[in-house]
């Protein structure tokens, strides 16, 4: 069972981050809902959506007590970091929040996830590295469930995308 | 079919295309936008005809034509868009012609907001346009019943000849969920002797909702009257979960009956004795197993995105045998579960009147 909140700039893939766990979460047969912030959003602006994940029926889909954030840039840390649940995680991109959480009742991971991203030769898959990291703290998913959601999600042309998006989850698994 | 992941509003414009879906008519608002998009992308290479009208007057004129003349027929909109449908869907009631308006639901009155709301609810079921009348009004509760409502709401479109509404709002549109559609699945093809299709062979059928003489007028409105009890003895559906022995039964559609669904599993933590009924008719409501379910000591708690709308038939079935109270956040604003389990032991501790 996992409250989660994506949180960033609009063109980050925030709300593809989160399809992507919803989607690998109906590959494992859990009971899984996904909401964006539908608001006059726009590119640059803050967007973020609501991913929960459970055994069994779900109730409310809108998250307001997170067990888990991920915030990919300042203006969504400052405004999730206190929300998280106690004894909950928090995962954020260093790269662009440059601060530190103060909170001593949750779990917080830093991952430069530009840095590493653009390493790996693409801006674009910042999103895929913070899903490692929280693929690896939670055990809420596999990697192999990540991989087929994204044969599922993205289409045939993109397909070789995928190593690279593979890579991108698995240098942000080993932040821990 | 596997299980795939679909908005609300695709999985219930993927179910009406494959209810064999002929014709489409909408115009653009914010949180419905994804069912025209979809029909825009889908509804001409499976055999309809997908237009934007110039407005929502004219979309739900093109309804009331493609409904007389015998095919499946769908409009989509949301609050603002569906007041000015109003009128449409009266003429379309007293001509007695089947159809299905999907209502995604957002916050008013005016143009208000985008945010999910169900502030519609008197609109949708007391009527809404002119005149004495009633659409069939079914309320899904996720994205399975999006698709799954939408595939009954053409079939009882045809059956009772009457115009039937989806009633969602903005959560419902736009949150993903896992969706399943039957292999197979064949429209149910109903005949439909009554509609305008070319009077080859036979006298010509009148589609229409003129009725001036008052003597005539009257014993219409009363076979009208008369096919709506019927729905009401036919029709009503709704789901219940831990009634049974409730002190407090949280009552709810849509996305508050998910919301008050977190309340309730919070409440039963505490020990609370609660329990879930959730409307899948809204109209007809289904009055009479409430009636049953009150008795004294047991109260009902209304959990609503509106002003106090749905608490009113509440009240009505009870008929002040159960003390009726209300749970509610206004404005495009969602409730919690906490703001309901707040209310719930307010109730159970009688700390409100």
């Amino acid at each position: 069972m996992a409250d989660i909140i994506i949180a960033g700039f609009g063109g980050q893939g925030v709300l593809v981050l989160g399809q992507m766990i919803t989607y690998s979460g109906m590959i494992e047969d859990k009971a899984v809902s996904w909401f964006p912030s539908y608001g006059p959003e726009q590119r640059g602006g803050t967007c973020n959506c609501s991913v929960v994940i459970a055994d069994e029926e779900i109730g409310s889909p809108l998250v307001t007590v997170p067990t888990a954030a991920i915030v990919m840039n300042a203006p969504s840390f400052d405004r999730f970091e206190p929300k998280v649940g106690k004894g909950g995680l928090l995962i954020y991109n260093s790269s662009l929040i440059n601060k530190k959480s103060e909170r001593d009742d949750i779990r917080a991971i830093a991952v430069p996830a530009n840095e590493i991203a653009d390493e790996l030769g693409s801006a674009r898959v910042a999103n895929m590295v913070l899903l490692g990291t929280f693929i690896e703290a939670t055990n809420l998913i596999k990697p192999e469930s990540v991989e087929k959601a994204l044969r599922a999600v993205l289409s045939e042309r993109h397909h070789n995308l995928i190593p690279l998006n593979m890579q991108a989850l698995e240098r942000g698994r080993a932040y821990q | 079919m596997a299980k795939t992941l679909m908005k609300g509003n695709e999985a219930l414009s993927e179910a009406a295309i494959r209810a064999g879906l002929k014709a489409f008519y909408g115009y653009p608002i914010t949180p419905q936008n994804e069912v025209p998009a979809y029909m825009a992308e889908h509804l001409p290479l499976r055999g309809g005809v997908y237009l934007q009208a110039e407005s929502e007057v004219s979309a739900i004129n093109m309804v009331y034509g493609a409904a007389g003349a015998g095919v499946r027929v769908m409009t989509s909109s949301s609050s603002p868009g569906i007041s000015l449908k109003q009128e449409g869907i009266s003429y379309i009631a007293a001509a007695q012609l089947p159809c299905v308006i999907v209502n995604v639901v957002r916050n008013g009155p005016g143009l208000g907001g985008i945010q999910p709301a169900q502030g519609d609810y008197f609109q949708a079921v007391k009527g809404g346009g002119h005149g004495d009348y009633h659409m069939i009004v079914l309320a899904p509760g996720n994205v399975q019943e999006m698709a799954d409502l939408t595939t009954l709401g053409f079939d009882l479109a045809d059956k009772w000849r009457n115009p039937v509404m989806i009633l969602g709002d903005g959560i419902l549109g736009q949150m993903m969920e896992p969706v399943e559609f039957a292999e197979n699945q064949e429209p149910v093809n109903v005949e439909k002797p009554w509609a305008t299709t070319g009077a080859v062979d036979r006298e010509p059928n009148i589609v229409n909702s003129l009725d001036i003489i008052p003597e005539k007028a009257e014993k219409n409105m009363q076979a009208l009257l008369a096919k709506y009890e019927k729905i009401k003895e036919e029709e009503v559906r709704w789901q219940e979960d831990g009634t049974e022995d409730a002190d407090v039964i949280l009552v709810g559609y849509g996305t508050s009956a998910r919301v008050a669904r977190s309340a309730m599993e919070l409440a039963r933590k505490e020990g609370l004795k609660v329990g879930l009924f959730r409307p899948i008719t809204l109209w007809p409501f289904p009055e009479q197993r409430l009636r049953e379910l009150a008795k004294p000591g047991r109260k009902f708690l209304a959990v609503e995105m509106s002003a106090g709308q749905m608490i009113e038939d509440v009240r009505l079935a009870v008929n002040g045998v159960s003390p009726v109270y209300l749970s509610n956040r206004l404005g495009g604003m969602v409730p919690t579960p906490e703001d309901v389990l707040t209310k719930t032991r307010d109730i159970v501790q009688g700390r409100v009147n």
